[in-house]
């Protein structure tokens, strides 16, 4: 049952090649340190399940932040009242998440296309707004959600005493920080890659297919659209939920900027920047994005006038002024500019430019799809 | 001779668009395996009726019975579980994906039902389905384009692709709404070509259509729809020879 077809077995195995081998083929780059390249992971895993939403259904949700930002909390919660154990942090988190999702999908999903978009906005920022409002009990409101020395930690205390300080969390003993945290992530973005994998060839990817190619083909043709999108609502809402919650483990706080638009906005980014509906391109996108942002948002006027420092005084001046619009606090500015221009050029995404340069140097090798199955004609000719 | 099994029986369908009356006391039998064409000029109600049938429009008074169950009032997706099948006007078929993809949707909602959380397994694995769709495409005669994309398909290839698509389903009641509409003399040809050789599957057709000649080469019995109303039924020569027919349709006496 768990049998995989050959293409798709090689292409799982390099990528958790590549992932695990992250902290030595991005030193080059100067991103091996495990603080990003956690980054690296967690949106990765934030992404990959935002495609199954809209890669294989075309439903633009703008609000799936709200799902990683309740991730986070349900973390953060479990750390406080359960245990400082990753895995009860987890469950929680996806648990959470999940049903969460289930509700918000459950009332968009009766819209589709714009309304559906805004609906997912609306909802996002709501939770938004109640995590600094009514819930500010449930959120601890602007201060963020924070372990504290008075936490029960019900769980922990039935079989040692707390220590000194405030914790870290831990997965079996073994404290998460450092390596140990990102090949933790590590661990679940290749998991969570399987799975989606899988979705996306199977049946049920299939049926999702057919929901973004034809609705109206997919209702006269017997099929009830609505649990399938709910169903690929509430697995993205998973994914969510899990990438926020392993952003708490790696740094146990909360707060609900992480719930805000732009946040929802930077997944729908990643996702079309490497390539809305498949696998590896918003893995790519979110790599590209967290990478760019870590070294644009460090850039600044010090930086800027030592690069123009060529130009004569005046010249100078100016160039700092305009360039420093476009860094530091300002990144957005860029990842926007870069973003319409991938949309006006490369609709595809990075993956479009990577099959249009693989077409440019093999221009009539047919796709391993076609050759596969005229080698196996299943009946002869009548 | 045994009565022959009224397979979908309208009946006392009324449909008002505000004041328009659409549709007036339409009552039809179509009969078990026989191809039953509704003709009649444009705007005569022809696309309301089959849109009343598939469940697309609620009538204002009246339902559509199909062997026993009442249709009105279920989505179109419950219909096509019942074994109802539509062809439309404009092909409706999956452009982004493989014509054998398309073909084995459909397929799989037939075997699956309505809903199923079939995740664990691959699609590729699915050989039992992929057989059956690839046999369908030899029998429409368009396995070698079984890999093409669907949009880049000629409009004939299409709609032959979407009567596999329907086929594959074996429904016992298919629902074409103008099969040749907007397709070039050769198009329409092969087309009336394969719904010949469907025919010979004794599955019930009821077919909307304006081409004449696609009309008296294909139906047992046909129903004339004018301004709403159905002015004559019967075979095809006893609907060529009633005279309101040519008054309404065929030209008159003009």
């Amino acid at each position: 049952m768990l049998a995989m077809p050959r293409k798709d077995l090689i292409l799982f195995l390099g990528f958790a090649a590549a992932v695990l081998a992250m902290p030595i083929w991005l030193q080059p780059f100067g991103a091996a340190y495990p603080d990003l390249l956690n980054r690296f992971a967690i949106f990765a895993i934030f992404a990959v399940g935002f495609n199954i939403l809209f890669g294989l259904t075309g439903y633009l949700s703008f609000g799936h932040a709200a799902f990683f930002g309740v991730g986070s909390y349900a973390a953060v919660w479990s750390f406080k009242l359960l245990s400082m154990d990753a895995v009860p942090a987890l469950l929680f988190a996806v648990i959470i998440s999940g049903l969460f999702a289930l509700a918000i999908g459950f009332l968009s999903l009766r819209r589709s296309g714009i309304y559906f978009s805004i609906l997912t906005l609306a909802f996002a920022q709501m939770s938004y707004n109640l995590a600094y409002s009514v819930f500010t009990p449930i959120t601890n409101g602007e201060t963020g959600l924070q372990l504290s020395l008075n936490d029960k930690r019900y769980l922990d205390r039935m079989f040692f005493e707390a220590g000194a300080g405030l914790p870290s969390p831990t997965l079996f003993g073994v404290t998460l920080s450092g390596y140990v945290a990102f090949y933790f992530c590590a661990f679940f973005l290749i998991a969570t890659f399987f799975i989606a994998q899988r979705v996306t060839g199977s049946p049920f990817g299939m049926m999702l297919k057919g929901i973004k190619s034809n609705q109206t083909r997919m209702n006269y043709t017997g099929v009830n659209t609505r649990p399938y999108t709910l169903a690929a609502f509430v697995i993205s809402g998973m994914y969510a939920g899990l990438a926020g919650a392993l952003l708490a483990i790696t740094d146990p706080l909360a707060g609900a900027e992480r719930m805000q638009w732009t946040a929802s906005g930077e997944v729908v980014l990643m996702t079309i920047l490497g390539g809305a509906g498949t696998l590896v391109g918003p893995v790519i996108g979110a790599w590209l994005i967290k990478y760019f942002e870590n070294i644009f948002s460090a850039i600044n006027d010090g930086i800027l006038s030592q690069f123009w420092g060529f130009l004569p005084e005046g010249a100078q001046h100016t160039a700092v002024l305009i360039s420093s619009k476009f860094v530091g606090e300002g990144w957005f500015l860029t990842l926007g500019l870069v973003f319409v221009l991938i949309v006006v050029f490369l609709p595809g995404g990075v993956m479009e430019g990577v099959r249009r340069i693989a077409s440019m140097i093999r221009p009539n090798k047919p796709t391993p799809a076609s050759a596969d199955s005229s080698a196996t004609k299943p009946h002869p000719a009548e | 001779m045994t009565m022959p099994n009224v397979v979908l029986h309208v009946a006392d369908v009324h449909k008002r668009f505000g004041g328009l009356h659409a549709l007036a006391d339409i009552d039809l039998q179509v009969e078990e395996g026989q191809t039953h064409a509704i003709i009649g000029p444009n705007g005569a109600g022809k696309s309301t009726l089959l849109n009343v049938i598939i469940g697309k429009l609620a009538p204002s008074s009246g339902q559509v019975v199909f062997d026993g169950t009442v249709l009105t009032g279920r989505k179109p997706y419950q219909i096509n579980q019942l074994g109802i099948a539509r062809v439309f006007q404009t092909p409706e078929i999956f452009a982004d994906l493989s014509v054998l993809h398309n073909v084995m949707i459909p397929a799989l909602a037939k075997r699956d039902g309505a809903f199923k959380l079939n995740m664990l397994r691959s699609l590729e694995h699915e050989h039992a389905v992929r057989e059956e769709a690839e046999h369908m495409l030899h029998d429409v005669g368009m396995h070698s384009a079984r890999e093409d994309h669907a949009g880049s398909l000629s409009r004939g290839d299409k709609r032959r692709m979407e009567l596999a698509m329907c086929l594959i389903q074996h429904p016992r009641l298919l629902l074409l709404d103008e099969p040749t509409a907007g397709m070039s003399r050769h198009d329409t040809n092969t087309t009336i070509e394969l719904l010949k050789k469907i025919k010979s599957r004794g599955m019930t057709k009821v077919i909307i259509e304006h081409d004449m000649h696609v009309v008296f080469s294909l139906a047992d019995k046909i129903s004339v729809l004018a301004q709403g109303r159905i002015i004559a039924d019967g075979t095809p020569d006893q609907v060529r020879g009633n005279p309101k027919v040519q008054e309404a349709y065929l030209g008159g006496t003009a």
